[in-house]
C-alpha cells in the first residue's frame, strides 16, 4: 500500500481489477488463523470438492449474465439431467450412456429456454422461470418423488474419487473451466457475448448472429447443469430429485461477487471462480463453527448484499472521479 | 443598449479528474436576458462546465455567483431552486406518461389526502401551455410528440419552475431544418423574458440567429468572449481549433467512374420504389427532412430491416440480402446514424470494438489477438483516434473520436459500398473535417460512399451528386454542377408533389 500516497493511484481502478483477490485471501487467513483445522489437507480438498457443484453451475450462469440474460432453471435442471442419468445407471450400468443421457437432458432444457428466447424474444427471466417448472414437474412425474440409490463405483468416482491427491470433480472443474475460459476470450463466439451484453444493437449491426450467440449461452447453461447434477449425484451416490434445491442463486451470487455486471458485457471466468471459493469457504467455515444451515443462509445473503455494495460504491466513485 | 443585470457569474473555475484538467481558470458573465452561446471542439470542457454550474459538479476552484449571490452549495436540486434549469442534449422523458405528468415529474401537485391532484395537474400544464402560444393537449401521451416537440416542453418544465437561466446543450443536434426554426423563436421569446441563456452548438450558422455574446472554450480554457457580431464564422473556427483553418471541406479528390451499384423498385416499410445508382468513386448525398425513409432505405440495403419488393444489382449481378451478415459478405456496409445505439459496445475496448465485424478474420483455434490488435493499432494511427491505448473502453472517448472507431470497424475490410448515416451528428468542426477527408479518400480508392446529412452544407461540400427524399420515395436528383440548397430543399419539401 505504499503507493497509495503517488498522485496516480487510483484506488477505485485498483480495487475494481484486485479487489475481490484481496478479499478472498484476508478472508483466508482470518479463517485459518480462528479456526485451526480450515488448513488441514482435508479441509482445503473437502472445501475445492463443495465448490465443485456451484463452479460449475456458475460457469453456464456466467455465459447468460454476460449476454445480458440469466437462468433461473438451473438447478432444476441439474436434478432433472443428474437424476435421469442415475436412473439410466441403475437400469442399463453403462456408464457411457449415462454420462450421455444427463447431457443430453441438459442440452434440451437449455435448447428449449434458448429457443423461446430468441424465437419470440421472451425475456430470459420468464422463459428459464417456465424452463425451471417444466424440468421439475418432469423429473418429479418420472420419478415419483423417489431416489434412485446405489449407482456403481464406477460412476460415484465421478463424485467421490482422487487421482493421486486430487479429488476428480476437481480436476473436472478445472477441465470445464479452461473450456469456458478458452469460449470466452478466445473464441467469436466469445467476443459475440460480450457484443451482445454489451449493447446488443452494435451486435446486431456489426454482422453479429444475436439469435445464434443467444441460442449458444443458453445450450451452454443447459450444458453446465447438467454436469454439475452428474457430478452431485455421483457424490451422493443417489439420483434425487429434489436436489440442489435454489443452487441457481449460490451460483448467480458467486458470479456478481466475482464482479460481473448484471447488465451484461463484462465480466471474466477467473473472477467468477473467486466468487465461488469465496462463497465456499464462507459456508466450509461456518460449517467447522458449527453454525446452523438457517443462519448461514442468512449471512450468506447479507454478505453477497456487502460484496456488491461495495462494488457498486466503488464504481460509482470511479466514473465520477 | 439598457443596463443589464448580470444573472450568473463564473470566476476562475477550475476542475479536475484523474489525469486530466478539464477546467482551467475558465471565467465567463451571463446576463439577464442575454444568450450566450458557448462553442468549442469535443472535449473542450463545455459539458464539464455546465455541469459545474448546474450542480452536478463542484469545482476544484473558483467561484460561481447566482444574481451577485456566491454558491455555496452545490448540488444539482439546490441550483434548481436557485432557478438554473438545464435542457439536455439527449432527453430523457417518460413517453407513457401524459405531457402533464412530464412538466410536473418530481413535484407532482398533491391533495390534502396526499394523493396526485389530477385536475389541478392539467389545468395549470393547459394554462401555462396555452399562455406560451402552444397547441398541445396537456393530456396527450409524451409518446406522441417528436424530438423538438420534447425539447418545447422542456422549455415549458423550466419556465414553470422559474428558471431563471436555462442552459440547452445543444438543442439542434437532432432536429429538422423547420423544427429548427421553431426552436430559436422560443429562445427569442425567452430572451425577451429576460431570461439568460446558455447555449451550446456545432451548428456555427446558428449562433449569430439566436446568440448575443460567445465564449470559446479550447482545452479547457476559456479562450475569449466577444460580442457575436465582432467575428466571422471563420474567425470563430479559427479560436476554436487553435489553427486557422482554410476550409470546413478538403479538397475533392475523387473521380467518379463506371456503375458500381444499382438499386432497382426497393421497398420496404417506410420507402416504396426507390431507384439509383452509385458509381465507382463517387460520393452520392441523400438529402431530405428527418423521416423522409433515407435511413429506412439504407437499413434496408443493410439488412437492418426487412425488405418487401425490388431488386439489388452489385457489378450487375443480384445480390440477396436478408440478414446484416449478406451485405457485409457482398462488401456493402452500413454505418448508423447513432454510434452509441448501433455502432458501439461502449463498456468493451476500442480493440474489441474494431475487431467485432471482422472475427471471422481472426478466427482460428484461438482467435488472433495479435493481428486484431495490430489492425487496431493501424486505425488508431490512420485515422488519427485521440486515445492513450486501444485497451480504454469506447465510452471514454470524445463523440468524434468515437465515429471514428466506428469507421475504423469497417475500414479493416474491404468495401465496396459504404453507407454514412450522419457521420458528422454532434461531433466538433475539426473531426467533420477529418471524417469528410476519410469519405473522399475512401472514393478515390475506388469505393462507392452514399452519405445520407440533414445539413444541406455538408451535402454540397463533399458529394458529387445527390437524391432527394420525401416521404419514402427519390423526389429528386441533383448533380454538383447544380448544388444549392434551395434546389434541394424544394424536392424536399415538395414530395408529394413532385411525384405526383
Amino acid at each position: 500500500m505504499a503507493k497509495a500516497e503517488k498522485k496516480e493511484f487510483n484506488f477505485g481502478e485498483f480495487y475494481s481489477k484486485y479487489g475481490i483477490f484481496l478479499i478472498f485471501i484476508l478472508m483466508f487467513i482470518i479463517f485459518a488463523v480462528v479456526n485451526h483445522n480450515f488448513l488441514s489437507g482435508m479441509n482445503i480438498r473437502n472445501i475445492l470438492r463443495q465448490v465443485v457443484v456451484i463452479t460449475l453451475l456458475a460457469c453456464g450462469e456466467q455465459f447468460m449474465i454476460i449476454c445480458g440474460m440469466i437462468d433461473l432453471g438451473a438447478s432444476r435442471v441439474l436434478a432433472c439431467a443428474g437424476t435421469l442419468s442415475a436412473y439410466c445407471m441403475l437400469t442399463t450400468h453403462n456408464l457411457f450412456l449415462a454420462i450421455i443421457v444427463a447431457l443430453f437432458v441438459g442440452l434440451c432444457f437449455g435448447a428449449f429456454a434458448g429457443f423461446f428466447i430468441t424465437k419470440f424474444d421472451i425475456p430470459p427471466f420468464i422463459a428459464t422461470l417456465a424452463t425451471m417448472m417444466v424440468a421439475e414437474g418432469f423429473i418429479m412425474t418420472f420419478t415419483g418423488g423417489q431416489n434412485y440409490s446405489n449407482l456403481g463405483d464406477a460412476y460415484t468416482f465421478i463424485g467421490q474419487g482422487y487421482i493421486g491427491i486430487i479429488p476428480f470433480p476437481v480436476i473436472l472443474m478445472i477441465i470445464i473451466l479452461l473450456i469456458t475460459y478458452y469460449i470466452l476470450s478466445w473464441t467469436p463466439i466469445g467476443r459475440g457475448m460480450y457484443a451482445v451484453g454489451g449493447n446488443q444493437n452494435a451486435a446486431k449491426a456489426s454482422g453479429i448472429n444475436v439469435g445464434m450467440v443467444k441460442f449458444f449461452a443458453a445450450i451452454y447453461s443447459g450444458l453446465m447443469s447438467a454436469c454439475a447434477g452428474i457430478v452431485l449425484m455421483a457424490r451422493m451416490n443417489s439420483g434425487q430429485p429434489a436436489a440442489a434445491l435454489t443452487y441457481e442463486m449460490d451460483a448467480i451470487a458467486a458470479v456478481v461477487m466475482g464482479g460481473t455486471s448484471m447488465a451484461g458485457g463484462t465480466g471474466t471466468v477467473v473472477n467468477t471462480i473467486i466468487g465461488s471459493l469465496i462463497i465456499g469457504i464462507i459456508r466450509n467455515f461456518m460449517n467447522l463453527q458449527n453454525i446452523t444451515a438457517s443462519l448461514q443462509k442468512l449471512v450468506l445473503g447479507l454478505l453477497v448484499l456487502l460484496a456488491v455494495i461495495i462494488d457498486t460504491v466503488v464504481r460509482n466513485s470511479r466514473t465520477k472521479g | 443598449m439598457a443596463e443589464k443585470k448580470v444573472a450568473i457569474e463564473l470566476k476562475n473555475i477550475s476542475k479536475s479528474f484523474p489525469g486530466v484538467k478539464a477546467l482551467d481558470n475558465v471565467s465567463f458573465t451571463v446576463n439577464e436576458g442575454e444568450c450566450h452561446v458557448l462553442v468549442g471542439e469535443n472535449g473542450a470542457g463545455k459539458s464539464t462546465l455546465i455541469k459545474c454550474i448546474n450542480g452536478m459538479y463542484t469545482a476544484d476552484e473558483g467561484e460561481v455567483y447566482v444574481f451577485g449571490e456566491k454558491i455555496t452549495t452545490h448540488n444539482p436540486r439546490y441550483m434548481k431552486e436557485k432557478g438554473v434549469a438545464t435542457i439536455h442534449q439527449e432527453l430523457n422523458p417518460v413517453p407513457d406518461l401524459t405531457i402533464a405528468e412530464n412538466i410536473f415529474l418530481g413535484r407532482l401537485p398533491q391533495n390534502k389526502f396526499k394523493m396526485i391532484n389530477k385536475k389541478y395537474m392539467f389545468s395549470e400544464a393547459q394554462r401555462l401551455i396555452d399562455e406560451l402560444g402552444f397547441k398541445y393537449d396537456a393530456k396527450a401521451l409524451m409518446r406522441s410528440l417528436t424530438v423538438s416537440d420534447t425539447q418545447i416542453i422542456e422549455i415549458i418544465k423550466a419556465i414553470s419552475v422559474n428558471a431563471k437561466i436555462i442552459i440547452m446543450d445543444e438543442p439542434t443536434s437532432s432536429i429538422t431544418e423547420a423544427e429548427v426554426a421553431v426552436l430559436h423563436e422560443q429562445v427569442m421569446r425567452l430572451k425577451k423574458m429576460g431570461i439568460a441563456i446558455i447555449y451550446i452548438s456545432h451548428k456555427l450558422d446558428e449562433l449569430k440567429v439566436v446568440g448575443d455574446r460567445l465564449t470559446v472554450l479550447r482545452d479547457g480554457h476559456s479562450i475569449s468572449s466577444h460580442d457575436i457580431n465582432d467575428l466571422t464564422q471563420d474567425e470563430i473556427i479559427a479560436k476554436m481549433v487553435g489553427r486557422k483553418m482554410d476550409n470546413v471541406y478538403p479538397e475533392k479528390t475523387n473521380k467518379v467512374g463506371e456503375p458500381l451499384f444499382e438499386v432497382k423498385d426497393l421497398s420496404g416499410e417506410k420507402f416504396h420504389n426507390v431507384n439509383f445508382t452509385l458509381h465507382k468513386g463517387e460520393i452520392l448525398g441523400m438529402a431530405g427532412l428527418v423521416g423522409a425513409g433515407r435511413t429506412e432505405t439504407c437499413r434496408g440495403i443493410f439488412g437492418l430491416d426487412p425488405i418487401t419488393g425490388g431488386t439489388m444489382l452489385l457489378n450487375g449481378k443480384e445480390v440477396k440480402v436478408s440478414k446484416v451478415k449478406d451485405a457485409i459478405d457482398n462488401g456493402i456496409i452500413y454505418l448508423s446514424e447513432d454510434r452509441k445505439l448501433e455502432g458501439l459496445v461502449l463498456i468493451r475496448s476500442i480493440c474489441e470494438n474494431i475487431g467485432l465485424p471482422n472475427l471471422k478474420k481472426y478466427k482460428g483455434v484461438f482467435l488472433n489477438k495479435i493481428a486484431e490488435r495490430k489492425d487496431a493499432e493501424e486505425m488508431k494511427t490512420k485515422l488519427r483516434i485521440k486515445t492513450p491505448t486501444v485497451d480504454t473502453p469506447a465510452m471514454s472517448l470524445s463523440g468524434g473520436n468515437q465515429q471514428k472507431v466506428v469507421i475504423a470497424k469497417w475500414l479493416c475490410k474491404n468495401c465496396d459500398i459504404l453507407i454514412f448515416d450522419e457521420p458528422t451528428r454532434g461531433i466538433d468542426v475539426g473531426a467533420k473535417y477529418e471524417i469528410y477527408k476519410i469519405m473522399i479518400d475512401l472514393a478515390e480508392q475506388g469505393a462507392g460512399v452514399i452519405m445520407i446529412s440533414s445539413e444541406l452544407p455538408e451535402i454540397i461540400g463533399v458529394c458529387d451528386r445527390t437524391l432527394v427524399m420525401a416521404e419514402g420515395r427519390v423526389t429528386g436528383e441533383v448533380m454538383r454542377e447544380d448544388f444549392s440548397q434551395e434546389a434541394i430543399m424544394s424536392f424536399a419539401l415538395g414530395g408529394s408533389a413532385a411525384n405526383g
